[in-house]
């Protein structure tokens, strides 16, 4: 296309240095108009986004961009797919998960996205999906708008280019979690849910912090260092344990760990891994959103033996986090209501199944009993893990707390002198 | 603290120990915590000059006391290279260590994240989180950026990813003198 506009430009220049010569003119222009002709094929095959759509139509054409995902209400797995266009998500880390995990929800035809990354793309990053060797140098966050407002021009896209663990960054993440301009008479925070895709515990912690202050529910993922495992939590706060409730749990690879080990912090990953992990991700997210199948509070992956562990983590009634500590007490308080609540749902549901027995005799009162018991844990007892699962950290010790320094000494300790004192240590 | 030298851990034992749990969104909290900061720095600085071992200087940037910057340097074969030093304290601080940031090294070391962030996950973050929260700034440059420099800088130095000032050849590849 450039090569063909500047010769358009020459023939044009031709054009002005032969205007006395009306013979030479002639054929100039014939040129210059087949040119022009030339420029409108190459324009009409370069290729066209597609306009926007009103509602979400279950007619099946070639041309509906939804009709496959409107069939799942028509199959009986959802009930109103349509409602995923009121709904909010917001992906903190754009990297090999969180990028996929953002083009499967924008192909779902997810409302609103907002999407949070202060990297920028590199070459680096083409072992894994979703970004492209041309956007190499670019902010992920503009790089992901570009690629997904092009896959599907309805979600609305934000994206916020920074660092959510420094003090300044964390303001504007909470402050972009409470905008409810989307949908102005949404209850609680402007999002339906977060999604964290970092690489980080730094990021992780901060994540939570802010969902436990904006008692906004959320879903962590991970991809082992190594990149043979995998993880996705449900966290709701005051429900289940937060982040900070006990050391991050880690999928264990199953095989001697110090043959995994490797010095140096580059981190292998894998684009198969990561892919899993965002479908395991999205999935959970689907499921939670459009209340349809069974939403997973843990589910980890390892690779090297197909295994995957679940489990249910209960609060920490000790938990470091005071907002957490506030959101169960809150949790505590309304958990009473809500277990009638679901109870008389149940109820309901049972009166609607037609009663009658399954076998009209039963001579030997055999009768069937749930012995099914979800394996649950206290946050804090890291021995009563689950096969195939172990701690990232250690706990915190134990520590005294010291009684309050007398007031004495604490006369000496204005914070402009203790400045001042270290600024002298520094000068020489 | 198994596998430390005994010189880390005999000078970490000198170093005052915090004990106020406090990041800088909890207000007069944070002050206190503050406090306790410096006086661990301005300890373990104290130390560091009295035993002939003076690597670091460094100072908060802002008001808040939330963003620092300073230098380091490490002496290898009897030449000293010194690095800008600069990080943020996370909002969760201090159940989160702050990621120290050598911005010169930056993609010069595998064992570095992005933008010049110093790894510290093996040696250095278990021993943050259970010492939390007593562990400041102070133990954060004694235990997370020493070691790191004691093993990296002669790696960076033998294989020419740093020269010397006075082995430089042009300034713009400087990034130790």
């Amino acid at each position: 296309m450039e090569a063909e506009l500047k010769e358009m430009l020459n023939d044009l220049d031709s054009i002005k240095q032969s205007l006395p010569d009306p013979s030479n003119l002639a054929s100039s222009i014939l040129k210059l108009q087949s040119r022009v002709e030339h420029l409108t094929k190459l324009a009409k095959s370069a290729p066209v986004r597609r306009t926007k759509v009103q509602d979400m139509s279950a007619e099946v054409v070639d041309s509906n961009p939804y009709s496959r995902l409107m069939a799942l209400q028509r199959m009986g797995i959802v009930d109103n797919y349509e409602r995923i266009r009121e709904l909010s998500v917001a992906i903190v880390g754009i990297g090999g998960v969180g990028s996929v995990a953002a083009e499967m929800l924008t192909r779902c035809g997810i409302g609103r996205l907002l999407l949070y990354d202060y990297d920028t793309v590199e070459l680096a990053n083409m072992n894994r999906l979703f970004f492209r060797p041309e956007q190499v140098g670019m902010t992920k966050t503009d790089a992901a708008s570009q690629t997904l407002s092009d896959i599907n021009p309805d979600v609305v896209l934000e994206s916020f280019t920074m660092n959510i663990t420094t003090v300044q960054g964390f303001e504007t993440f909470m402050s972009s979690l409470r905008n409810k301009s989307f949908r102005p008479n949404k209850e609680g925070s402007g999002v339906d849910l977060v999604l964290s895709c970092v690489d980080n515990y730094e990021a992780r912690m901060a994540v939570n912090q802010a969902c436990n202050e904006l008692n906004q529910t959320w879903m962590e993922s991970g991809v082992s260092e190594d990149a043979v495992s995998g993880h996705i939590q449900l966290l709701i706060p005051g429900e289940t344990a937060c982040f900070a409730c006990a050391p991050p749990l880690v999928v264990a690879s199953g095989v001697d760990e110090r043959t995994l080990k490797r010095e140096g912090v580059c981190a292998a990953s894998l684009p198969t891994t990561m892919g899993v992990v965002a479908g395991l991700l999205v999935q959970n997210t689907l499921k939670l959103l459009l209340h349809f199948g069974h939403v997973s509070p843990y589910l980890g992956y390892n690779s090297l033996k197909d295994f995957f562990p679940t489990m249910e983590m209960r609060p920490n009634p000790q938990c470091s986090n005071a907002a957490c500590l506030e959101r169960q007490k809150e949790y505590l308080l309304v958990k009473p209501a809500r277990d009638a609540a679901i109870r008389a749902k149940m109820e309901a549901e049972a009166l609607l199944v037609p009663e009658g027995p399954l076998h009209t005799d039963n001579e030997w009162n055999i009768s069937v009993e749930d012995d099914t018991e979800p394996e649950r844990t206290d946050a804090t007892s890291s021995d009563a893990l689950p096969e195939g699962l172990t701690r990232e950290l250690p706990t915190a010790d134990e520590f005294q707390k010291i009684p309050v320094t007398d007031p004495a000494t604490t006369t000496f300790d204005d914070i402009e002198e203790l400045r001042k004192q270290l600024d002298a240590l520094n000068a020489d | 603290m198994e596998g430390w030298d005994p010189n880390t851990k005999s000078t970490l034992t000198q170093i005052p120990l915090l004990t106020t749990k406090a990041g800088p969104r909890d207000g007069a909290a944070w002050t206190t915590r503050l406090k306790e900061e410096y006086k661990a720095l301005i300890a373990y600085t104290q130390m560091n000059k009295s035993n002939d071992n003076d690597w670091f200087r460094i100072s908060a940037a802002n008001p808040e006391g939330t963003r620092w910057t300073g230098k380091c340097w490490y002496v290898h074969n009897l030449l000293k290279y010194e690095f800008d030093l600069q990080f943020d304290i996370p909002v969760t601080y201090p159940s989160t260590a702050p990621e120290l940031e050598l911005p010169q090294l930056d993609g010069k070391t595998q064992k570095m994240y992005r933008g010049g962030k110093i790894c510290l996950t093996v040696h250095f973050k278990p021993l943050w989180a259970k010492n939390c929260p007593r562990f400041g700034i102070a133990h954060a440059l004694c235990l997370g950026l020493a070691p790191w420099l004691a093993a990296e800088v002669p790696v960076l130095v033998d294989s020419g990813m740093i020269k010397h000032k006075d082995d430089a050849t042009s300034t713009t590849c400087l990034s130790a003198w």
